[in-house]
C-alpha cells in the first residue's frame, strides 16, 4: 500500500464525512465535489484513466453543478429551524454503521481469496471504444434510450405549470 | 493488508458515509448527495475488482463503471428535478415533512 | 235321536255347477256400490237398482236351489264347492270358495226372498225419509255381505262377509243418527258383536293352523272333512278338551255375539232403534240367524268325536246357552211395553231355542226353525212396522188398542205370525219347528233341565204374545191421533209371509220329513205312524197344553180391559218387585256399565295419563333436548363462531392499522429499513457461504 493511496483515500472520505456533516447545503455539495475528485484520482491511482477522467467530466463537471443549482433554487442556502439532522439521527447512524461492518467484515474476511497483484493492463480508449460498439453495444443502447428518457422526464418534472401556478408562484 | 482490501474498505466506508447521509439529513438534496456518493463508492469496488481481477484485458470493469456513471448523472438529473418541483408545492425540502403518503 | 250321518255328510261331490254361485252375493253389492254413487233426489234409481238386484239373487238362487232339489229327488244328494286360492304368502295358500249343498241352498232362497219382500216393503215404509236413497244402499250392501255368509266355503270369506253383515247392521242401526239413542245403540251393537268376533277370530286363526286350510269342503281336505275332524280330536288343548272342542267353542262365542245370546245379548233390544225393515230384516231374519247358520255349517267340527247316544263338550255348551238364553229373554219379555222391544227379547229368546235345537238336535232341527222363525218374525215386525206407521210413529201399546177394527188386514196377519211364533198347533209353522225342538230336548242324553227350560219357555211365549195383542188390537183406542190402515205396498208382502208361515210347516212334520232329509241328504218318506208314534204325540199335546194356558193367563190378566197408560201393569199389581225386574231386564245392561265399562272407564284415563304424561313426556323430553340443542348452537354460532370470526376479525384491523404505521410517509424510515434488511440479508448470505 503506498503513501499515494493513503492520501487520497483521505482526501476522498474527508470529503465525503464534510459533504455529509456540513451545515450549510452549499458547502455540502463543495465538499462533495471535493469527494468526486478524490475519487476520480483513485481511479487514476488504479490505472482506470478513461473512468477518472469520465468520474471528473460527468460528476463534478455535471451532477455536482446540478446539486448546486437545486440548491439555488430550492433555498437551501437557508438554515432551517429544527436542525439538518433529523430527529432519529442516531437509529440511521447506527444502521449505517451495521452496513459498514457486515461490509468490512466480509472483505477481511475474504482476504485469503482475493487475487494479488497482477500485472498492470494496458488500456487505449480505442479498446474502449471497440468494446462498447462491439461487445457491449445493447448496453450502450439501453443508456441512450435511458439519457433521452431521463432528459425528457427531467425537464417535464421541473417544469413549471400552467398560469395559474404562476400567479400564485408570484404571491 | 492486500491493495484490493485497501480500495475496497475505502469503498465500504465511502457507501457507510454515503448510507449515514441519506438516512440522516433532513433536506432532500442532501438525500440525493448522500445517494451520489453510494453510486461513487459501487465504481470504486468495480474498477478495484477490474484492476485486480482476472482477465482485466475484457475491460468488463471499466465498461460496467463508465455505464454506472451514466446511469447516475441521469438518475440525478431527475431526482433534483423531482426536488425542485416538491419545493414549489411545500415550499421547503424537508422530507420529514413530507409524509402525507403515510399508513 | 241325533243322526250320526249327518255329521259327517253321505254327499257325493260333483252335481250341479256352482261357478256362478258368487254372482248371487256380488250382484247386490255392485248394486249398493251403484246406488253409493247416486245423489240423494235419485230415489226411483235407488229403489229400483236394490229391489232389481235382489230379485236376480232370488232368481239364481231359485235356480240352484231347484238343481239341488232336482238332484235330491232322484236319490244323489251333492254337494258342489268352487274353490281358488285368492293369494300366497311364503307356503301357505290362502284360499277362497263358496259351496252350493242343502243347507246353503235353502238358505239362499230364505234370505233373498225374505229380503226381497222387506226391500219391497221399504218402499212404502221409507217413504217420507229423506235419506232414501241411503238405506237402499246399505240395504243392498246387507243382502250382498250375507249372502256372502251363506254361500261361503272358506272361513276367511265367511268372516268377511260375517265382518260386513256387522258393519252394515251398524249402519243401518244408526241410519237416524241425529238421534242420539239410535247412534248410542249402533255403536252398542257393534262393539258387543266386536266381542264375540274376536273369538271367532281366534278359533279361525287356531282352525287355520291346525288343520292348514281354510276351506270347510275341498275334496277330502278340508277342514270339516273327516282327515281335518281326526287331526283336531287327537290335539289335545286345555282343560281336558280337545282341539275340536276348544275350537267349536271359541266360534260358538263368535255366533253368540251376532245371534244373541245371553250375555252378549244386549244390543238386540237396542237395535230396535232403527227403521222397522232394518229390525225385520236384520234382527229378526237373516243377520242374528247367521250365527245359528254358522254353527249349522260347522257342525261337523262341533259333534266331532261324538261317542254312541252321547254329545260333545261343545254341543253341550251351545245347549245350556240357548236354553238359558230362551227362558231369559221371554221372561224379559213379558214385561215390556215396546211393540219392537217385545219382539226383540221374543227374537232372542227364539235364536236360543235354535241353539238349543242345534246342540240337541242336530243341523235340521235347529235350521228348520231358523227358517220357519224367518218367515213369521219377519212378518210380526213388518205388521209392528205397518202398526207404527198407522199410529203416526207411536210405539209403546200402552197408548195403542182397538187396532182390530182400524187395520183389520194387519191384525189378520199379525195373528197368523204370532200364533205362528206361540207354536198354535197343526196348522202353523213354529208348533212343528219347536216341537221337533222339544223332541230332541226330551230325548236329550246328558240332562233333562233344557227341555223343562224350553217347556216354561214356550209358555212364556205365549203370555207375552198375547199380553201383546191384548194390549195393540184389543179394547179401544187409547193414542192420540186415530190410526189407519196402510197401502198394499205395506200390507201385500205381510200376507206373503203368512202364507209361508203356514204352509212351510208341511215340509217339517214327522209324518213326511222333507227338511230334515233334505239336508241330510236321504229320501223322504211319507210315514203316518211316524205321528202316530206315543212319545211324540204326548209331546205335541203337552205343548198345545202350554200354550194354551200361557194364553189364557194372559187373557185372564189382560182380557177386555184397555187400561189407560198410567195405569200400573195388571201383572205389576200382583208381582211387583219381579215386575220390576223384568221391565228393567234384569240389569245386565247396568251390570256391564259398572263392570265392562268402568274398566275400559278406567283403562282409557290410564291411557290418556300415560300418553299425555309419559310418552308426551318423553316427546316432550325429546324436543325441549331439541330445543337445548339449538340454543347451544345458535349460541355457538353467535358467540363462539360469529363473535370469535368478528373478533378475529377486529385483531387483524388492529394490527393491520398497526402494521400501517410502518408506513410513516417518511423516505427515510423506508431507506432505514432497507439498509437493515439489505445488510442482514448479506450477512446470512456470507455466513451461509461460509459454513
Amino acid at each position: 500500500m503506498s503513501v499515494v493511496f493513503y492520501v487520497l483515500a483521505a482526501l476522498t472520505v474527508a470529503g465525503a464525512l464534510a459533504a455529509v456533516l456540513l451545515k450549510n447545503t452549499v458547502h455540502c455539495a463543495l465538499a462533495l465535489t471535493v469527494a468526486f475528485a478524490g475519487l476520480a484520482l483513485l481511479f487514476l491511482n488504479l490505472d482506470a484513466q478513461f473512468a477518472g477522467f469520465a468520474q471528473i467530466l460527468v460528476y463534478i463537471g455535471a451532477v455536482a453543478i446540478l446539486v448546486v443549482f437545486a440548491i439555488l433554487l430550492t433555498k437551501g442556502s437557508e438554515t432551517p429551524r429544527d436542525g439538518v439532522f433529523s430527529r432519529t439521527w442516531l437509529v440511521g447512524l447506527v444502521i449505517a454503521a451495521g452496513v459498514f461492518a457486515v461490509l468490512s467484515w466480509a472483505v477481511i474476511n475474504s482476504v485469503r481469496v482475493l487475487p494479488h497483484e497482477t500485472a498492470v493492463p494496458q488500456v487505449t480508449v480505442l479498446q474502449i471504444g471497440n468494446a462498447l460498439v462491439g461487445r457491449y453495444v445493447l448496453p450502450l443502447e439501453i443508456v441512450a434510450v435511458l439519457l433521452t428518457a431521463a432528459m425528457i422526464g427531467a425537464v417535464i418534472v421541473a417544469m413549471h405549470e400552467k398560469v395559474g401556478h404562476e400567479k400564485e408562484g408570484q404571491k | 493488508m492486500t491493495p484490493l482490501t485497501g480500495y475496497l474498505l475505502v469503498a465500504a466506508l465511502l457507501f457507510s458515509i454515503g448510507l449515514a447521509g441519506a438516512l440522516v439529513r433532513r433536506n432532500a438534496i442532501l438525500v440525493l448527495i448522500g445517494i451520489e456518493l453510494m453510486l461513487n463508492a459501487a465504481n470504486l469496488n468495480l474498477i478495484a475488482f477490474w484492476r485486480y481481477g482476472p482477465h482485466p484485458e475484457l475491460l468488463t470493469g471499466m465498461i460496467f463503471a463508465i455505464f454506472s456513471i451514466a446511469v447516475a448523472a441521469a438518475e440525478a438529473a431527475v431526482g433534483l428535478g423531482l426536488v425542485i418541483q416538491i419545493h414549489r408545492h411545500a415550499k421547503t425540502t424537508d422530507i420529514d415533512q413530507m409524509n402525507r403518503m403515510k399508513g | 235321536m241325533l243322526d250320526t250321518e249327518a255329521i259327517s255328510g253321505s254327499f257325493t261331490p260333483g252335481g250341479p255347477s256352482c261357478d256362478y254361485l258368487f254372482l248371487i252375493a256380488a250382484v247386490p253389492m255392485i248394486a249398493a256400490g251403484v246406488i253409493a254413487l247416486l245423489k240423494q233426489p235419485y230415489r226411483k234409481t235407488a229403489a229400483t237398482l236394490a229391489i232389481g238386484s235382489l230379485s236376480i239373487s232370488l232368481f239364481l238362487s231359485l235356480i240352484a236351489f231347484a238343481n239341488v232339489v232336482s238332484g235330491w229327488m232322484q236319490g244323489v244328494a251333492t254337494r258342489t264347492v268352487f274353490n281358488f286360492t285368492w293369494f300366497q304368502f311364503g307356503a301357505t295358500n290362502v284360499d277362497l270358495g263358496w259351496v252350493l249343498d242343502p243347507l246353503s241352498a235353502i238358505m239362499l232362497v230364505m234370505v233373498s226372498f225374505v229380503g226381497l219382500l222387506i226391500f219391497i216393503y221399504s218402499t212404502g215404509y221409507m217413504k217420507d225419509d229423506e235419506n232414501y236413497t241411503r238405506f237402499f244402499c246399505f240395504l243392498s250392501l246387507f243382502a250382498g255381505a250375507m249372502l256372502g255368509v251363506v254361500i261361503a266355503n272358506s272361513i276367511l270369506l265367511m268372516f268377511m262377509c260375517w265382518e260386513l253383515v256387522g258393519l252394515t247392521s251398524y249402519l243401518l242401526i244408526g241410519f237416524w243418527y241425529q238421534k242420539p239413542a239410535a247412534a248410542a245403540a249402533a255403536k252398542k251393537a257393534f262393539l258387543t258383536t266386536r266381542v264375540g268376533d274376536v273369538f271367532f277370530l281366534l278359533g279361525m286363526v287356531w282352525l287355520f293352523s291346525q288343520t292348514g286350510t281354510l276351506l270347510f269342503y275341498n275334496s277330502g281336505a278340508g277342514s270339516m272333512e273327516a282327515d281335518a275332524l281326526n287331526g283336531l280330536l287327537a290335539q289335545p288343548a286345555a282343560w281336558g278338551l280337545t282341539a275340536a272342542g276348544a275350537i267349536g267353542l271359541l266360534i260358538f262365542a263368535g255366533a253368540a255375539g251376532k245371534s244373541g245370546q245371553f250375555p252378549l245379548h244386549v244390543w238386540l233390544p237396542d237395535a230396535m232403534e232403527g227403521p222397522t225393515p232394518v229390525s225385520a230384516l236384520i234382527h229378526a231374519a237373516t243377520m242374528v240367524a247367521a250365527g245359528v247358520y254358522l254353527i249349522a255349517r260347522v257342525y261337523p267340527l262341533m259333534a266331532a268325536g261324538m261317542p254312541a247316544g252321547g254329545t260333545t263338550v261343545a254341543l253341550t255348551v251351545v245347549t245350556w246357552a240357548g236354553a238359558f238364553t230362551a227362558v231369559f229373554a221371554a221372561l224379559i219379555a213379558v214385561a215390556q211395553s215396546d211393540i219392537k222391544r217385545i219382539l226383540a227379547y221374543s227374537t232372542v229368546s227364539q235364536l236360543g231355542y235354535m241353539m238349543a235345537g242345534l246342540g240337541m238336535g242336530g243341523v235340521a232341527v235347529g235350521m228348520f226353525h231358523l227358517i220357519t222363525h224367518a218367515f213369521f218374525k219377519a212378518l210380526l215386525f213388518l205388521g209392528a212396522g205397518s202398526v207404527i206407521h198407522g199410529c203416526s210413529g207411536e210405539q209403546d201399546i200402552r197408548k195403542m188398542g182397538g187396532l182390530k177394527s182400524d187395520m183389520p188386514l194387519t191384525f189378520a196377519t199379525y195373528a197368523i205370525g204370532m200364533l205362528a211364533l206361540c207354536g198354535f198347533p197343526l196348522l202353523f209353522s213354529g208348533f212343528w219347528s219347536k216341537d221337533g225342538i222339544l223332541d230332541a230336548a226330551l230325548h236329550w242324553s246328558v240332562a233333562k233341565t233344557p227341555f223343562y227350560m224350553l217347556i216354561i219357555g214356550a209358555l212364556l211365549t205365549a203370555f207375552y204374545m198375547t199380553r201383546q195383542m191384548v194390549y195393540v188390537f184389543g179394547g179401544h183406542w187409547r193414542g192420540g191421533k186415530p190410526a189407519h190402515e196402510n197401502p198394499s205396498v205395506l200390507v201385500a208382502p205381510l200376507w206373503i209371509l203368512a202364507f209361508f208361515a203356514v204352509t212351510l210347516s208341511l215340509i217339517g212334520t214327522p209324518a213326511w220329513p222333507c227338511f230334515r232329509a233334505f239336508l241330510d241328504g236321504r229320501a223322504a218318506e211319507f210315514n203316518w205312524d211316524a205321528l202316530m208314534e206315543s212319545g211324540l204325540l204326548l209331546l205335541m199335546g203337552a205343548s198345545t197344553v202350554m200354550v194354551v194356558l200361557g194364553m189364557i193367563f194372559a187373557w185372564r190378566l189382560y182380557g177386555d180391559r184397555s187400561p189407560k197408560p198410567t195405569v200400573p201393569d195388571a201383572l205389576e199389581k200382583i208381582a211387583p218387585v219381579a215386575w220390576c225386574l223384568l221391565r228393567d231386564r234384569l240389569y245386565v245392561d247396568e251390570l256391564y256399565g259398572v263392570t265392562v265399562i268402568a274398566f275400559y272407564g278406567w283403562w282409557a284415563r290410564v291411557a290418556d295419563w300415560l300418553d299425555r304424561r309419559v310418552w308426551g313426556g318423553v316427546v316432550g323430553a325429546v324436543a325441549g333436548g331439541f330445543a337445548l340443542w339449538a340454543r347451544l348452537n345458535r349460541f355457538l354460532d353467535t358467540r363462539v363462531v360469529d363473535g370469535g370470526f368478528d373478533k378475529g376479525c377486529d385483531e387483524l384491523a388492529v394490527g393491520g392499522g398497526l402494521l400501517a404505521r410502518v408506513q410513516t410517509g417518511r423516505v427515510q424510515t423506508h431507506l432505514r429499513i432497507l439498509a437493515l434488511a439489505v445488510a442482514a440479508m448479506a450477512l446470512m448470505l456470507i455466513w451461509s457461504s461460509r459454513g
